[in-house]
């Protein structure tokens, strides 16, 4: 049934024998419960073990001549799988169209995010963490195939090359494609500490050669997605949820639910009402048919605009709500005599609407638990589903799949959905395989979304027109359970506006009430950039200056050569400064997210007074860039993502309803609205930094920042269109 | 009740309800996954399929409605644009991760179908009802060109 992908699949619960701490590949293991044991090996006890091959868990070359590279890194379009899979051929030194890349088994202690010490996806830090652990791997493998050769031809290691899987010794004139040498190879110790090639002996890294290997797939309907897996047996299930955060069932009536053709079993669950069928169409016909009534005492019945309203109140001080001190310097109490810029800000929540509706595939047989689906933070996944099972975290085998998109919204740390699948699978019990649904309207109204923000800035200049003293006031749910809330205000003590500031004073409200937020693609950079860089527009019109050669003073006095290379490179490319057709405007902004650096200029006119982007102009450094092809295509998606989300994204709330469910009321980016973006990359031999989010946020406020240059009117809100409904 | 249809050129007898999606038809009953469920209310375009060489969006057709038609999933769409589609979507690398593809490639197949040569305003009429949330549209339109001009060269 399974074999639409034409894979072969794993059987439903396989335990290829049990890892019983971080040691892998021979006599390593700890014993549980020695003080050695961390965190990491707890959550590994019971863990599956990887497919050991003898080049360790990265890699595995096997006698058809294929190497299969491991990712650790979930696949989300993000082109994880391209990048990591290139540092394991560049030093491997194997033919890159025989590379194929597969998604690791959960197991922390391996395969742990090196940047997180969990196994997670997130932050865009998979190529960063990896470059020297994957390039080690390959290098590892490569020069165990070298060894082998010398042993078996009886030469010297010196003397013999490696290239595009073909192992050779030019003085005798043999040869050995690396299938041969898989014998003798493995019988070798792999090296600790492999020597890696510099950059300038690079031939596939930083090439157009280092194209993604899933496009044949994704462009013919095989790519396997969660939505599609198909087991024996499998059940199909939806969820009636609450109307509002933090309600609850009271009661329910399933008669009429129990008796649509194909439904199998109605049920509560902690989330709702779990309706299980045998197929999509009947669970859903199913849900539609239930009768809940729902306790709403402890819901939340706020609408945006009051909650908006109530946060511009907290941030004057005057309610109860304390505030964290994030970043305090000089005597800001005393700088903001005279005259000062003031402005504010009004951010919405965001849903992230990833194409794939969130879903999952659980199977739960007594303590064992079997996930098939895109996990994107698997330890924490499996921490949560252990929580809601009663067993060891290493004990939740997880097959992490491709996601159809994520951007966030698959590294909720509650586990959201996987806890409800595991939930529904524990009650159907038996191993059955459980396949959790949401539709669109359930994804968009769940929660885990970019927070609702407001801020306030106050900025006193010099008589120059530069920062003086920056104060800076947010209020925003806080994503982390624990710690300050420095995502609210995220990075903003090192933006060189601020640094160079003498006096500052930032300061975080961060509320607590049921709507659930989490990480939205690029996180808090999404709110300190819109802010900061509109702000600086500003404060450049304020100083009679323009906008580029007002940050290029502040850039110059900060020491920030980074920015300064990517504005002038933007400019440049650009033609700033050359005049455009009437009606059209150039807007700048920079931006440093996840250690890359972005700047972009935005050709904007408006119509009807709505913003249209023709051209965005991009220049990014990421360091040395290992997959310039898919360094454009973030850019391009980033910037598509965040000019949709500035255009017309915000999540509404009516008396705490979600008002806007599918993409109707929640409308995308459109293919007739794509700006031409542009990416200029900027040549680097640094290690290479994250892609997958720095191209989000700089697009929102460089089109305010136009908009100021066609109207002389600042931006104070988000949307741009339709910003109105929630002021 | 039981529904005959044609899809891939293969005639199937189905079980379901009249007033079921052929979107869940296509998937749960006959396990073509390629075609993808995105929104479910005739918005994203990810469930596009072939319906007697049109584009249509298989979640708001009823199976009951589809009637003797013929219907084309993205499993075994054919021909020299579809062809030459696939070799531009791959050459290009459009996709990302790949989830509207499906159904992006059914309505970049019927536009070439019918209109061999489209301009930039055909392409975003044509393709405006499939959502990206990726935003891969610059590749998108740019495979489009490509493949038109590869069909129209003879070369598909
Ligand atoms: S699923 Fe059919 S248009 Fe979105
Ligand atoms: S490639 Fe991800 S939605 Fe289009």
């Amino acid at each position: 049934m399974d074999d639409i992908a034409g894979k072969p699949r794993r059987s439903l619960i396989t335990r290829r024998g049990l890892l019983v701490a971080g040691g892998i590949g021979g006599g390593t293991a700890l014993v549980v419960g020695v003080a050695a044991a961390n965190l990491t090996n707890i959550i590994s006890i019971g863990a599956e073990k990887p497919d050991l091959s003898a080049f360790g868990p990265f890699v595995r070359i096997t006698p058809d001549g294929w190497v299969t590279v491991v990712n650790k890194h979930q696949e989300m379009g993000q082109g994880a799988h391209v990048a990591l899979a290139a540092m394991v051929a560049e030093e491997l030194d194997a033919d890159w169209d025989k590379v194929r890349v597969e998604a690791a088994p959960a197991n922390t202690a391996v395969y742990k995010n090196l940047s997180m010490g969990m196994q997670a996806t997130g932050g865009s830090t998979a190529t960063a963490n990896a470059w020297d652990q994957f390039r080690r791997a390959g290098a590892a493998a490569r020069a165990m195939m070298v060894a082998a050769a010398a042993g078996t031809w009886q030469v010297a290691a010196s003397e013999i090359k490696v290239k595009n899987g073909v192992v050779s010794h030019p003085g005798s004139g043999r040869t050995a494609p690396f299938a041969q040498l898989l014998d003798a190879a493995a019988k070798i110790a792999p090296p600790q500490s492999p020597q890696l090639k510099s950059p300038d002996q690079f031939t596939l890294i930083g090439t157009d050669r280092v194209r993604r290997k899933d496009s044949l797939a994704k462009s013919t309907g095989q790519e396997r997605y969660t939505q599609d897996v198909l087991l024996p047996d499998m059940l199909t299930a939806m969820v009636a949820h609450p109307p509002q955060f933090g309600a609850r069932v009271e009661s329910f009536d399933g008669a009429a639910a129990r008796l649509v053709a194909g439904v199998v079993d109605v049920f509560e669950i902690p989330s709702g009402i779990a309706v299980v069928a045998s197929h999509t169409y009947a669970a859903k016909k199913g849900r539609d048919a239930l009768k809940v009534t729902w306790n709403t005492d402890k819901a939340e019945k706020r609408s945006t605009g009051e909650l908006l309203a109530w946060y511009r109140e907290i941030a004057t001080g005057k309610g109860k709500l304390k505030p964290e001190t994030i970043h305090k310097s000089g005597k800001p109490d005393k700088a903001f005599s005279g005259e000062v810029f003031e402005t504010s800000f009004d951010l919405p929540y965001l849903a992230h609407a990833a194409m794939e509706p969130m879903n999952c595939v659980a199977q739960v047989d007594g303590t064992r638990v079997k996930l098939t689906f895109a996990s994107q933070i698997q330890t924490v996944d499996q921490v949560n589903t252990a929580i809601a099972v009663g067993t060891l975290p290493g004990m939740v085998e997880i097959e992490t799949l491709s996601a159809g998109g994520s951007f966030g919204r698959r590294g909720s740390l509650t586990s959201d959905y996987t806890v409800e699948c595991v939930h529904i699978a524990k009650k159907i019990g038996g191993n059955r395989p459980v396949k959790l649904v949401w539709t669109r309207e359930d994804d968009m109204s769940a929660g885990c979304y970019r927070p609702l923000s407001h801020y306030q800035v106050s900025v006193k200049t010099d008589a120059d027109g530069y920062p003086q003293a920056w104060r800076h006031i947010g209020v925003a749910q806080a994503l982390m359970p624990v710690g300050k809330n420095t995502a609210a205000v995220e990075g903003l003590g090192k933006v060189p506006y601020v640094a160079m500031a003498t006096d500052v004073d930032i300061q975080v409200y961060s509320p607590r009430f049921p709507v659930p937020v989490s990480f939205w693609r690029s996180v808090g950079a999404t709110q300190t950039i819109m802010v900061t860089e509109h702000v600086i527009d500003q404060l450049a019109r304020r100083a009679g200056r323009d906008p580029a050669d007002y940050r290029r003073e502040i850039y110059r006095r900060m020491g920030d050569s980074r920015r300064l290379a990517v504005l002038d490179l933007a400019c440049q490319k650009a033609g700033w400064g050359k005049p455009l057709e009437a009606g059209w405007a150039r807007g700048l902004a920079v931006g440093e997210s996840f250690g890359t650096v972005v700047a972009q200029v935005a050709e904007v006119r408006l119509v009807d007074g709505r913003p249209v982007v023709r051209r965005v102009v991009g220049a990014v450094d990421c360091g040395l860039a290992v997959a310039p092809d898919q360094i454009a295509a973030q850019m391009e998606g980033g910037t598509a993502f965040g000019l949709s989300a500035a255009l017309y994204s915000q999540i509404l709330l009516r008396d705490g309803q979600v008002s806007n469910t599918n993409f109707d009321s929640y409308p995308i980016l459109r293919i007739n609205e794509m700006p031409i973006v542009e990416t200029h990359i900027l040549p680097s031999t640094n290690k290479p930094s994250g892609m997958g989010e720095p191209g989000t946020p700089v697009i929102a406020p460089a089109v305010a920042n136009a908009i100021l240059a066609l109207t002389g009117r600042a931006t104070r809100s988000l949307p741009f269109i339709d910003a109105e409904v929630v002021s | 009740m039981s529904f005959t249809l044609t899809v891939n050129g293969v005639v199937h007898t189905v079980e379901a309800d009249a007033d079921t999606p052929l979107l869940w038809v296509l998937r749960d009953s006959l396990h073509l996954t390629g075609t993808k469920f995105g929104c479910g209310v005739g918005q994203c375009g990810a469930c596009t399929v072939h319906i007697d060489g049109q584009p249509l969006r298989s979640c708001t057709l009823a199976v009951a409605d589809a009637g003797d038609r013929k219907i084309t999933t993205i499993e075994a769409v054919s021909g020299p644009e579809a062809r030459a589609i696939l070799a531009a979507w791959v050459a290009g690398d459009v996709p990302q991760c790949g989830y509207c593809q499906s159904g992006q490639i059914m309505s970049a197949v019927a536009l070439l179908q019918e209109i061999p040569r489209p301009s930039d305003n055909d392409i975003d009429l044509a393709m405006n009802g499939n959502i990206c949330r990726c935003g891969t549209y610059m590749r998108i339109r740019a495979a489009i060109k490509a493949a038109s001009q590869e069909v129209r060269a003879g070369r598909a």
